[in-house]
């Protein structure tokens, strides 16, 4: 199953390979990561999508949990959450595509952020799987080019991860 | 009005932060990057310096010296090749969680990443294998990187931890300040297991008809022999060692049935996949105590006391777990099972150790005692006799490991000291060297095999310059005898390799080393020869041991079986795969 990790880990040089190092080392999948600064400089911030039983999700959190670096591991599949992803997307918009481009990006609320004669690039969040099906609704030959952020997120209501 | 505080530079500023931490002997071998600091301990004679011959050798003695103190060993190595030199014994220590305190040198900060001379990633190369690694990047972060590191390395499940001192940091100064105390937001190591957890455990545990006591490398490094010895004596429920665990529970008590897993004793073995509990005591459920996990104690329930809850059901599933310190643990446990009113099921607890009793009577351990074609097992065994039993005894990897643990029974913690995780062949003689450096009035013997021994027999020469009388028993059967026996067993007797042809002369090479050689060739001349070699307190003995090249360790749970499916002696022409 998919599960979405939300770290907060000392804002250290080489805390980031610390992480990726321990999927690699111990086998687990990774689908997305990304890592930035929070409000206290100190501190990273980062959320990393993996998926496995359990048992494996029990043993990435606690290995996560064993590097010194880490300070807090949250499981958000555990809470009520919200997760964002944000994807840059160029098309080729020439002709009667160029419409169909305009009209699918309205219907998936994106934002056409850069305009050429020939290309559309594409401002668009949500979850992942918005963000596939709006690939997913496009004549191939249309996509340039696409860059994703991964999956970013919070869990709703009061509660906030603090270190 | 506050004290003025020094300026010292980098070099000075590790030199007075080891002394501060009560550093007495440091490992080490000089280099470019380092030389700061090698002037630097010139200069003082708080920390004895020993050169060893190779950066492994270093590492390896740091690690005997914290196995048998539990105090963490000290390393310095340079940069580059002595970084790379030092890796294989900092992941020794790292598999077998031993506090270790490596130094690399690095070259100096600007040119970090110009592929330099003597230039690796030393971070990155560490990372995979440390509890953790630092780089110091500022001379005044220098001592509280130093006090963390020791910190971290020594408490929780123990480690080695590795700092990076660039060169130009060792000559840059600052005002030297030692914090007292030191603490990490972001560890914080768990040490007294949960309240709800110990009581019900208690309660599982009272309600045993069949139970086992499964104990390793934890209960050492957590000093709670003990209290393991107290609680396994309250209850009188049979103890099983790991590898990593032995001398943890006396080996010469009743209640001991011997060691488990791929080499362990048929009642131990048996005990494990009959029993209807087992209490996991700092033992990790490693693929060479469990077997096949399929047919893992299919019966029982079990209890797993761990200060790390990664290792707490990584393998197998566990029906109480308590995350702690095995020693406050096991206090409370105790303390419920003395103050309740529950007792042990005696009745059932009778019948369990009639079974055990008799899975002991078929001696899984025999082995021919009637020719004069000298058996390992033999000597060791005399070894022991010779020793009282009370011998500081390091290892290398192999055949020779297990007979030495099979049949060398410790009483004692902290006494048996060899690479249970890793399984690294070198690291018995620079690891006696260093147990001997702790404790000069002490035996220590290093049993090895002739494969092993050549791995770090560079050694020997550290040993003369620091006079570190060890008594090194090297098994010579002329194979690398634990390939050997896996190649005779399912590789059909093709030895691929596995023939040491070109031997060199060892009691010469004893000799060129400034050491005693002997060489033993008969069963009946092996008492005599360890019995001069320990008369001869002052010296370094190299016991070269002619040995029954078809020796195989006995029992054998071979890949892919239980612990029920065990390979004895008296079987040995059964198929195994």
């Amino acid at each position: 199953m998919r599960h979405i990790l939300s770290l907060l880990m000392e804002n250290e040089a080489g805390a980031l390979s610390r992480v990726s190092g321990l999927f690699s080392a111990r086998a687990f999948n990774i689908e997305s990561l990304i890592v930035a600064p929070t409000e206290d400089s100190t501190v990273s911030r980062m959320t990393v999508v993996t998926s496995g039983s359990d048992a494996i999700i029990e043993q990435i959190t606690k290995q996560l949990n064993k590097l010194v670096d880490v300070i807090k591991v949250v499981d958000l599949n555990e809470f009520r959450h919200i997760e964002r992803e944000l994807m840059l997307i160029k098309l080729i918009a020439q002709n009667e595509c160029r419409d169909e481009a305009k009209r699918m990006v309205d219907i998936f609320r994106g934002r056409i952020i850069d305009v050429t004669e020939n290309t559309y690039t594409i401002e668009m969040t949500g979850t992942s799987e918005k963000l596939d099906a709006f690939i997913e609704s496009l004549d191939n030959s249309m996509i340039l080019e696409v860059v994703r952020s991964g999956v970013s997120g919070l869990s709703r209501g009061d509660k906030a991860t603090q270190s | 009005m506050a004290k003025k505080k020094e300026i010292l530079r980098g070099a000075e500023i590790f030199c007075r932060a080891l002394k501060d931490e009560g550093v007495k002997h440091l490992f080490g071998y000089p280099g470019g990057a380092v030389l700061h600091i090698y002037d630097a301990l010139y200069k003082q004679d708080a920390i004895e310096h020993v050169l060893v011959r190779h950066e492994q050798g270093a590492t390896h003695a740091a690690d005997g010296y914290a196995r048998a103190t539990g105090r963490p060993g000290v390393v310095l190595v340079t940069s580059g090749p002595g970084a790379t030199n030092a890796v294989t014994g900092i992941a020794t220590a790292y598999l077998d969680s031993i506090p270790l305190i490596v130094f690399t040198g690095q070259v100096a900060t600007h040119m970090i990443g110009n592929d330099a001379f003597q230039e690796v990633d030393s971070m990155g190369i560490t990372r995979p294998c440390v509890k953790h690694n630092f780089l110091v990047k500022d001379v005044k972060d220098l001592a509280a990187t130093i006090k963390k590191a020791f910190y971290v390395a020594t408490s929780g499940r123990p480690g080695p931890v590795v700092i990076d001192i660039p060169k130009d940091i060792t000559a840059d100064s600052c005002e030297y300040d030692y914090p007292q105390e030191i603490e990490l937001r972001s560890y914080r190591p768990v040490v007294k297991g949960h309240p709800g957890q110990i009581k019900k455990a208690a309660k599982l545990l009272l309600s045993a008809k069949k139970p086992m006591i499964y104990s390793g490398g934890g209960v050492v490094l957590s000093e709670a022999s003990n209290e393991l010895t107290e609680f396994s004596q309250l209850l009188g429920y049979p103890v099983t060692n790991t590898l990593m665990g032995l001398g943890a529970y006396p080996a010469t008590d009743k209640q001991f049935v011997g060691m488990l897993g791929m080499h362990g004793t048929y009642e131990a073995n048996m005990g494990m996949h009959h029993c209807d509990l087992l209490i996991a005591i700092g033992a990790r459920f490693d693929d060479r105590v469990t077997g096949d996990l399929e047919k893992f104690c299919p019966y029982a329930k079990i209890i797993q006391i761990d200060i790390d809850p990664s290792s707490i059901a990584k393998n197998v599933p566990v029906d109480v777990p308590i995350v702690g310190d095995v020693r406050y643990v096991l206090s409370d446990l105790i303390s419920i099972l003395k103050n309740g009113k529950g007792k042990p099921d005696i009745k059932a607890l009778e019948d369990w150790w009639k079974q055990i009793y008799d899975w002991k009577k078929l001696d899984c351990l025999k082995f021919d005692r009637t020719t004069d074609v000298i058996k390992p097992q033999y000597v060791v065994e005399k070894l022991w006799e010779l020793t009282k039993g009370d011998a500081y005894v390091t290892s290398d990897v192999g055949q020779h490991q297990m007979w030495a643990a099979q049949f060398y029974p410790f009483d004692k913690p902290r006494r048996w000291i060899n690479s249970g995780g890793l399984g690294t062949m070198g690291f018995g003689l620079p690891a006696a060297m260093g147990v001997k450096l702790a404790f000069p009035d002490e035996t220590v013997a290093c049993i090895s095999g002739e494969a092993s021994l050549v791995m770090c027999i560079q050694e020997l020469s550290t040993c003369l310059q620091y006079n570190t009388p060890i008594k090194i028993l090297s098994l010579n059967n002329r194979y690398m005898g634990m390939v050997r026996q896996w190649q005779e067993f399912f590789y059909s007797s093709r030895y691929s390799h596995s023939y040491m042809e070109a031997l060199p002369d060892f009691v010469k090479m004893a000799e060129s080393y400034g050491h005693v050689g002997m060489r033993i060739e008969k069963s009946s001349d092996v008492e005599g020869a360890i019995k001069e070699a320990l008369e001869l307190k002052e010296r370094t003995v190299l016991m070269d041991f002619v040995t029954d090249q078809t020796e195989n360790v006995y029992p054998m749970i071979a890949a892919g079986k239980g612990h029920h499916e065990m390979h004895l002696s008296t079987d040995a022409n059964r198929e195994l795969a």
